[in-house]
């Protein structure tokens, strides 16, 4: 098979501006930046509580968070279908097969991501940090907050993280999106299913933009590690 | 004297690697309207009996289907879709295309029918009422026989599809009536996988009955000459027992829930 055309034609529809391919790029990234926008803060809230708070029940708590990481998240895209049709609880709303369902479905997906991320890198930091800032007379709050901004690129880490798995997510948005061309049809989605049709152009203009959007966070996460980050 | 164990070991070492050599497996790609339906594992193990060999398929669309023989990675194809069968054929993909069966394509909607179109027969009639009414239309939008005669039909009245009523899935059939369902909206559909997903879905037919809504099927061994390692043998067999009378009685007698979903006609096509 010849590998040279499509790939040719695959930055021609890049660097052209292809509004299809364009439209795909752009609904990919505001849904997936908009699920971590709205799952951050809690899920680095939990993991923080977890990390630091002694209660009955906390280590099957995180265990119960850990095992959540490896959930298939086909089997995500299963339970946010069955809620969302038509036929399901939450039918009235005629969310199934829209971004929203979508941005759901990565929210779930990157929870336990945040959350385990933050708790080792709470575990990690000094203990110190929590105790002095509240013998300098901080409250409960804002000694967290003193904890947090100390372990700053363990959470930066967390929510790159998070990203990552949202965007490159494939089963569950095609499950609750549907593929649906110009509203749901996202990067990973468009990929695996142009690929079955045998059009593979775009699935390689794809790909490449996905690359570089994981190269280009990773590197800016490093950039604003500065030296701790690169050490 | 009888043979010797090594003899007849090495005997059957032979006969063995001569019948892989011969009844090498015959890989297919069709269309998932014939894996939906239920047709293939009803025909498949009758033609596998006959020709005491394995026939592997993988279901995707017509447009999918025939790139797999273009890309010489199946032997044989069976599609619907005419326009593309004969430009895979013309441009030498594919040897010895022959009709085999058609069945036929139904307009299905939910059962308020907001666009009114409901006993009509006529598909470009219907679809301009569609269309106009500003009505809800999910398209399969993967290149498959279904969608190229969607697309047909939209070009034939003249209306180029889009905008926000008009929803592209690029997916399967299956798929495609399910999103109908969810949205409310109203697709084409051949009958057999819509009758599958009839109470899934709640979508009801209609518009059938036109002579424009036949859907043909043809069989396409690829050709041999692009690809010399490809199973030809095992391709021509296969083609030659479904327009075989055993083949197309086969086909004749396969029923879906009491009904007769695909109609053989080799020799005697009705379009």
């Amino acid at each position: 098979m010849d590998l040279l055309q499509p790939t040719r034609q695959a930055f021609a529809l890049l660097f052209g501006g292809d509004p299809e391919l364009w439209q795909i790029i752009w609904l990919s990234l505001w849904v997936s930046v908009g699920a971590i926008a709205l799952v951050a803060a809690p899920s680095i809230a939990l993991g923080f509580l977890l990390a630091k708070k002694r209660f009955p029940g906390q280590r099957a708590a995180v265990v119960l968070v850990q095992a959540l990481l490896s959930f298939p998240t086909v089997v995500i895209g299963l339970v946010i279908y069955l809620l969302l049709s038509r036929r399901g609880p939450l039918g009235s709303f005629e969310l199934l097969f829209t971004p929203w369902a979508i941005m759901v479905g990565y929210m779930l997906i990157a929870f336990p991501i945040l959350v385990v991320f933050t708790i080792s890198a709470v575990q990690g930091a000094d203990p110190r940090v929590y105790e002095t800032a509240r013998c300098l007379g901080a409250g409960r709050f804002a000694a967290s907050l003193t904890t947090l901004r100390e372990v700053r690129f363990g959470i930066l880490a967390a929510v790159v993280n998070g990203f990552g798995r949202a965007i490159s997510e494939v089963g569950c948005a095609i499950m609750v999106g549907g593929n649906i061309a110009g509203l749901t049809r996202n990067i990973p989605t468009a990929i695996a299913l142009e690929t079955t049709k045998g059009d593979f152009a775009q699935g390689i203009a794809l790909g490449f933009v996905l690359m570089v959007v994981a190269l280009g966070v990773n590197v800016l996460l490093a950039l604003l590690q500065g030296q701790g980050g690169l050490r | 004297m009888k043979p010797s164990f090594a003899v007849r070991l090495a005997a059957a070492a032979l006969a063995f690697w001569a019948a892989s050599a011969f009844a090498k497996d015959i890989r297919m790609a069709t269309t998932t309207s014939t894996d939906n339906s239920g047709l293939l594992q009803y025909l498949l193990p009758k033609f596998e009996a006959d020709c005491k060999c394995t026939i592997h398929y993988t279901a995707v669309g017509t447009g999918a289907a025939l790139k797999l023989g273009q890309n010489g990675d199946v032997d044989v194809v069976l599609v619907h879709a005419r326009p593309a069968e004969n430009k895979f054929v013309a441009a030498g993909y594919g040897v010895n295309r022959r009709d085999v069966m058609y069945n036929d394509f139904v307009i299905v909607g939910p059962a308020s029918d907001p666009a009114g179109v409901k006993g009509m027969h006529d598909p470009l009639v219907a679809l301009k009422k569609i269309h106009a009414a500003g009505a809800t239309f999910v398209s399969r939008g993967d290149d498959s026989g279904t969608n190229k005669k969607e697309l047909a039909y939209w070009k034939a009245i003249g209306i180029k599809p889009g905008g926000p009523h008009y929803l592209a899935v690029g997916q399967g059939m299956g798929a495609t009536l399910t999103v109908a369902g969810e949205k409310q909206a109203y697709t084409l559909s051949d009958r057999a996988t819509y009758t599958t997903y009839a109470s899934k879905t709640g979508l009801e037919i209609v518009v059938q009955g036109d002579k424009k809504l036949l859907n043909p099927y043809g069989v396409i061994a690829v050709n041999p000459k692009r690809y010399p390692k490809i199973n030809y043998r095992g391709a021509m067999t296969f083609v030659k027992w479904m327009t075989s009378p055993t083949g197309q009685k086969a086909i004749g007698n396969y029923r879906f829930k009491g009904a007769q979903l695909f109609h053989p006609d080799y020799g005697h096509p009705p379009h």
